[in-house]
């Protein structure tokens, strides 16, 4: 084995976790996170030389991330895959009147961590994706652009609404307990 | 930015309570195992460069015709290149990842490899002469990206990687089939092209020199 494929291998590994994560939050699915992580990291395998160590996290996790997004536009036609200026502005209240109102979810409600997972579940991926990676993460704004390929104020933004969203629904979901 | 303080409470709850998901060990060593997979390969290709290195001092050393250095130096080069453009046309097929983008449009599929590649590939759809396109992606030939273009014949696919010629004009154009795929390759506007599918020899030809007809329109 060479010593380059060898690191390659070893740092690699090393992010399964991050770009796991990543991936299981945006397919929403484990067995189909588990096919994104093994794809991008086919891809990954491919595309790696001349890449220095310390990028090689926002790297693959930006891999995954499009993998993960050619499968959801895909797959998941009723999920808004792209940012959408106009409908990301303004009226994001109304994705979530179709959140679940069973009375098993509301007594699960009742469990802060399933309320929190929901909560960030019911985002939509764009903003889904910059929580993540920020709260979970604790990747770097520069980073985060890197992931993401948009630019790093475009990050902050989006990262303030998306808390400001999920804070909304966090409320909404407390009274409606 | 500095995070106000509503901010940092909100990130700590959701650093407490949101689940981390982390990697079953069963997906850890299927990764594992292709990584494995691939670097024997990895191994042979700098072996490989190593003899090269040597070939090349040896070459010096005794003085070898340099026309016949010349000779295969470039027909071991496109070699090289076919058997990369085959492995890129059935890993697409493999692992159903034919395209990053998928249009028939060439007027979005041009558009979409902006800010990725350092060249602007050249798109058209032939749809009109029974070979309509269906995407485009990145891919990794000749150790650069490049532009795969995804057609569609009847049922077959064919993959078209596009990048900008290097200046040696006497590898412009060829022809090979090897395992049931043939390959075929050109230069036009300062491009190479190489295109590879299963079709038979004849259509690929016509296929060529259609887009080779769009370059010139």
């Amino acid at each position: 084995m060479t010593e380059r494929a060898q690191g390659f291998e070893a740092v690699a590994l090393t992010h399964l976790n991050a770009v796991y994560n990543l991936a299981r939050w945006l397919v929403r699915d484990e067995h189909v996170a588990q096919d994104m992580v093994q794809e991008a990291y086919l891809r990954a395998l491919k595309f790696h030389h001349g890449l220095r160590g310390d990028d090689m996290r926002p790297w693959l996790l930006g891999i995954v991330r499009n993998t993960c997004y050619t499968w959801l536009k895909n797959n998941r036609h009723g999920e808004q895959v792209e940012f959408d200026e106009e409908r990301d502005s303004g009226a994001y209240e109304s994705a979530f009147d179709r959140a679940e109102n069973s009375p098993e979810a509301l007594l699960l409600c009742k469990q802060e961590s399933a309320r929190v997972n929901r909560a960030i579940a019911a985002l939509p991926p764009v903003f889904r994706e910059v929580l993540v990676l920020r709260e979970l993460e604790e990747l770097s704004y520069d980073e985060i652009a890197v992931v993401a390929a948009i630019p790093a104020g475009t990050v902050m933004s989006r990262l303030a609404r998306a808390r400001a969203m999920l804070r909304t629904e966090l409320n909404r979901m407390m009274s409606e307990e | 930015m500095i995070d106000k303080h509503e901010d940092v409470e909100l990130a700590a709850l959701v650093k407490a309570q949101a689940t981390y998901y982390e990697a079953p060990q069963s997906l850890r060593d299927r990764i594992g195992v292709d990584l494995a997979k691939a670097a024997p390969r990895a191994h042979r290709w700098a072996e490989w460069q190593q003899w090269l290195g040597m070939g090349a001092a040896f070459a010096c050393g005794v003085m070898l015709s340099v026309a016949i250095t010349f000779f295969y130096g470039v027909s071991g080069q496109q070699d090289r290149l076919a058997a990369q453009v085959i492995d890129g046309h059935v890993r697409s097929l493999m692992v159903a990842h034919l395209s990053d983008v998928a249009s028939s449009d060439q007027h979005t599929v041009k558009p979409w490899f902006n800010g990725k590649l350092d060249f602007s590939p050249p798109v058209w759809d032939l749809a009109t002469e029974g070979f309509p396109l269906i995407g485009g992606r990145l891919d990794y030939i000749d150790e650069r990206p490049v532009a795969a273009l995804v057609y569609r014949h009847r049922l077959h696919t064919i993959n078209v990687f596009v990048w900008p010629a290097r200046s040696n004009p006497s590898v412009a154009s060829s022809s090979t089939s090897r395992n049931g795929f043939n390959v075929t390759s050109w230069r036009d506007e300062g491009m190479q092209f190489w295109a590879v599918s299963d079709i038979n020899s004849a259509d690929l030809q016509r296929f060529g020199q259609l887009l080779r007809k769009q370059g010139k329109s």
